[in-house]
């Protein structure tokens, strides 16, 4: 798609001036804004910031949440030929140092006190931002700070500034070109520095034409804005497909209102991650368990027949007619409301991505008829790499390549991809550009997959925790901790789980138990218990866990490349990792190297054949006091099952249609 | 930052003296409070701090003295009367109306400012629906500053004490008052609700102009928020300055700390 963001919104503003192209709920009510309007507030803005002193090519940071004139900024910015550097609206103020003196930014548009006081405390640090303005003048009447000015009087100075230069928009915006740098987004880095990804129109606009294509959005869509701006995901639904498509991007009141303003305006396109609509489901069936008997009943009957007819009809399957029949009843009764109470009653098309997501997640807003889907991409790719078409989705795969894209599997398992949509470059970074950027052009992802027999990409893990079997039978296979980790976490039982197996001949896995779900099915069992440590040496505990680690081994088992990865032995841990101990990251990441030398006497129990063993371990409470927790661990071992060949999985799968 | 200009008394207590039975509740008490300022009237309990205020907004009578609003002199006030002059009040222990929505709690603060009669606004005549219009456009910016949007249908009886208290401050605000008059707006309240209240009281003074006459236990936001602090003791004055003459006052010490004799 040959154009630049300043000219789409020109193109929309002469061919439908009228329509709506955003709305935002303020004072209660839905204010629409016309894509007329929309070209009158970027030619204002445009001619404010250049009276100001934007110049071509220099860059301006945006912060805030998601507001009409956040966008409008974007592109009066972009119009201008400058760059948009959109930060974190929650980053602390420390955080933006880098960004804003690596790009050398003087320019900057504050959403409200808030963002503003923390550009205000790192002034000094950052001595060239010259130009503040603010867009919410709430609390800013006793602001003196040089350079610091409202929006409004923005709007006012290019406002004059336009009586003379009525075409100052559309002669500025035919300056840019499709190759033209028109973003940059700055992604956290774990080590080190943050690192600014410049994009340009052309990689962004052609992602985004590419996604609204495979979907068939149109100009009727509604989109809720409520994710974080400099996320580029956010970034790509509310700003680059909104001008591509022409839809309408609904700005939610507060963040705390983005339930209800959810269900208000009913989205026909709509992205959350796992976790938003893990936290959906939760409340939902909290509600449930709370509802009158014949309610709760009505709830479970249809909710089984959804389970097992829902994911069919969704997947355009054949479905006989009385569970057709059912299904339709069970929509009028329960699906219809429960999407409506969920504000998804217009969803047509809903994605997902970010993490892995659970299989019974997955399902669940499957099955009630909502599509979601998954894709994959990052910021380097400018989002859209794989996505899963209507048809085809599934939990453990994110989709087939789309238009114009190419990926191939390294020989460390890696993920490489070609891509209109690839990254310009690292800003003033060629090092970290060379190690990603390949000079044939491939992205490297440092993501580990796969190509499945459907022509699915699935993600396994992280290239670098990729080990593999050494000696036993499985020598040699490949051995993904993430994957299994994750596949035994999708249990509800189940907490954290800490897999090993890298140079080992077979995986053995450590295993928390989730205590409020195990000790709420221990008590429907009427099965006693002291304590956390108790319940986790329960032999019925133990044989509950045995058979999520089963049903996961004759998952594996179906998969041809992870078929070595079984569990061949678990144990479950007296204690709760926790981050206090060093066990788990800050973000609740298991550290895997520091867990296998701490619990090293389970390690080798594990590996030993051991079938019990005792361990004493330092744990440190959140004041600061340390004390002892000491247990004899049972260690179990967990049937594994010979891997299901391609061929044969064909024949099953014939002999089950048959 | 510029500093907020300080206008010329709005209001006077001259001399007041209220009892019940053989209790003196305030004995003698006078003081003023500027347009525009924050006046804080601080004490132990018992002190009289809510009993003043009460003879301000007209629900007790004191048996002498008298009080001035905008320069002219009452022998007692009527609490109708005292709300059409423009002094708004909150309370200490809410008085809300449970059951309602924080919309509605906010809106019968406009009580005062309708002027369609029930029959028309039964009937949603024309008038009286447009006029029905602009006071809700009043209290949605009141939601909004307030930041409540996301409760603007909840019942108030479900919302945290917090929040209340915040719908309380809301409905005194939509009579658009002059003086305000704050009863321990932050009593019960933890750190984090404790500074959004402190910036809305500093947010409406600042932004509309309104005094504020406040009762508060807690010394740190009275010492922070005030331009002026009166202090009560056992129904009498014992201080009345800025924070810092206030904070040095020898009196006042002993009050709070108590002093060896």
């Amino acid at each position: 798609m040959q154009t630049t963001f300043p000219q789409l919104l020109l193109q929309h503003a002469s061919s439908r001036p009228t329509a709506a192209a955003m709305r935002e709920k303020e004072y209660g009510i839905w204010q629409s804004l016309s894509w007329a309007d929309m070209a009158t507030m970027v030619q204002h803005l445009a001619a404010g910031l250049h009276q100001a002193g934007l110049c071509r090519g220099e860059h301006m940071v945006v912060v805030g949440a998601n507001r009409p004139r956040l966008y409008a900024t974007m592109l009066a910015v972009q119009a201008l030929g400058a760059i948009p550097i959109p930060l974190y609206q929650d980053a602390a103020a420390l955080e933006c140092i880098f960004p804003i003196n690596n790009a050398d930014v003087r320019f900057a548009f504050a959403e409200d006190q808030e963002q503003v006081d923390k550009l205000l405390e790192i002034r000094e640090q950052c001595p060239q931002l010259a130009h503040l303005f603010f867009d919410d003048p709430r609390g800013m009447r006793n602001y003196d700070e040089p350079g610091l000015a409202s929006v409004d009087e923005l709007l006012a100075s290019g406002k004059a500034f336009s009586v003379m230069h009525p075409d100052f928009l559309s002669t500025e915006a035919a300056k840019a070109k499709p190759d033209d740098v028109a973003a940059m987004f700055f992604t956290s880095g774990t080590t080190g520095n943050p690192k600014g990804v410049v994009h340009t129109h052309n990689s962004l606009l052609n992602r985004a034409k590419a996604g609204a294509d495979f979907d068939k959005l149109t100009g009727a869509d509604e989109v809720l804005a409520y994710l974080p701006p400099a996320w580029i995901g956010q970034n790509i639904f509310s700003y680059a497909q909104w001008l591509v498509s022409g839809y309408v991007v609904n700005c939610p009141e507060s963040a705390a209102t983005v339930t209800i303003d959810l269900k208000e305006i009913g989205p026909t396109y709509y992205f959350a991650p796992p976790r938003v609509f893990e936290g959906l489901l939760t409340s939902v069936m909290i509600r449930m368990e709370d509802a009158g008997t014949l309610k709760r009943g009505m709830f479970h009957y249809f909710m089984d027949v959804a389970k097992r007819v829902g994911p069919a009809l969704m997947d355009g399957k054949d479905v006989g007619l009385m569970d057709r029949m059912l299904y339709s009843l069970g929509n009028g009764l329960v699906y219809g409301p429960l999407r409506n109470n969920l504000g998804f009653s217009r969803v047509r098309v809903a994605y997902t991505a970010g993490e892995a997501i659970g299989p019974d997640l997955f399902t669940f807003y499957r099955s009630i008829g909502i599509n979601l889907k998954q894709l994959y991409g990052s910021t380097e790719t400018a989002v859209f790499v794989c996505l899963q078409p209507d048809h085809e989705a599934r939990a453990d795969t994110v989709g087939v390549p789309c238009v114009g894209v190419e990926i191939k599997v390294a020989d460390n398992g890696e993920i490489l991809v070609k891509s209109p949509g690839l990254l310009k470059e690292y800003f003033k970074n060629p090092e970290a550009t060379a190690e990603v950027l390949s000079a044939d052009g491939w992205y490297h992802t440092s993501d580990a997959g796969f190509i499945d027999a459907h022509g699915h990409l699935k993600i396994i893990d992280r290239v670098k925790d990729v080990g593999r079997i050494k000696g036993g039978a499985n020598d040699g296979a490949m051995f993904a901790p993430k994957y299994v980790e994750n596949k035994l976490k999708f249990f509800s039982h189940i907490k954290e789980v800490v897999a090993y197996g890298d140079g080992r001949e077979k995986v053995c896995v450590m295993i928390n138990i989730d205590f409020d779900a195990v000790g709420n099915w221990a008590e429907r069992r009427n099965l006693p218990y002291a304590g956390y440590t108790d319940l986790a040496q329960k032999s019925e505990v133990y044989q509950l866990i045995k058979e999520c680690v089963e049903k996961v081994n004759a998952d594996l088992s179906a998969d041809t490349m992870l078929a070595g990865s079984q569990v061949s032995r678990f144990l479950v841990l007296h204690k709760e990792l926790d981050a206090d101990d060093g066990e788990l990251t800050r973000t609740n990441k298991v550290r895997r190297g520091f867990i296998a030398e701490k619990y090293d006497v389970l390690i080798d129990a594990l590996y030993g054949g051991k079938t019990s063993q005792f361990i004493e371990t330092v744990v440190k409470f959140e004041d600061g006091r340390t004390g002892r927790v000491s247990a004899t661990l049972r260690l179990d071992d967990a049937r594994t099952f010979t891997p299901v060949k391609a061929s044969d999985q064909l024949r099953t799968g014939l002999a089950r249609a048959a | 930052m510029a500093t907020k200009k300080i206008g010329d008394v709005i209001l006077a207590v001259h001399n007041i003296s209220l009892s019940f039975g053989g209790v003196k509740a305030l004995t003698d008490i006078s003081f003023d409070v500027r347009e525009h300022e924050i006046r804080s009237i601080i004490g132990p309990n018992g002190a009289g701090k809510s009993s003043m205020l009460n003879c301000i907004n007209g629900v007790y009578t004191p048996q002498q003295g008298s009080i001035t609003f905008r320069g002219k002199e009452f022998k007692h006030m009527d609490s109708h009367q005292v709300a059409t002059m423009g002094i708004g009040r909150t309370f200490q222990n809410l008085a809300l109306f449970k059951g309602m929505s924080v919309l509605d709690n906010i809106m019968s603060g406009r009580n005062l400012k309708i002027k369609s009669n029930l029959l028309m606004q039964a009937l949603r005549i024309g008038p009286a629906q447009r006029e029905e219009f602009q006071h809700r456009e009043a209290v949605e910016r009141i939601i909004d500053f307030l930041e409540i949007q996301a409760y603007r249908k909840t019942p108030v009886g479900q919302l945290p004490y917090g929040l209340q208290k915040r719908v309380d401050l809301g409905r005194a605000l939509a009579m658009e008052p002059q003086v305000l008059l704050l009863d321990e707006p932050m009593a019960g309240m933890n750190v984090e609700e404790k500074q959004d209240m402190c910036r809305f009281v500093l947010d409406v003074n600042d932004e509309f102009g309104t005094t504020v006459v406040l009762i508060e236990h807690d010394m740190g936001v009275v010492m922070d928020i005030s331009d002026r602090v009166v202090v009560l003791d056992y129904g009498k004055k014992i201080g009345d300055g800025t924070p810092d003459e206030v904070r040095n006052n020898e009196e006042v010490i002993s009050a709070y700390l108590g002093t060896s004799h």
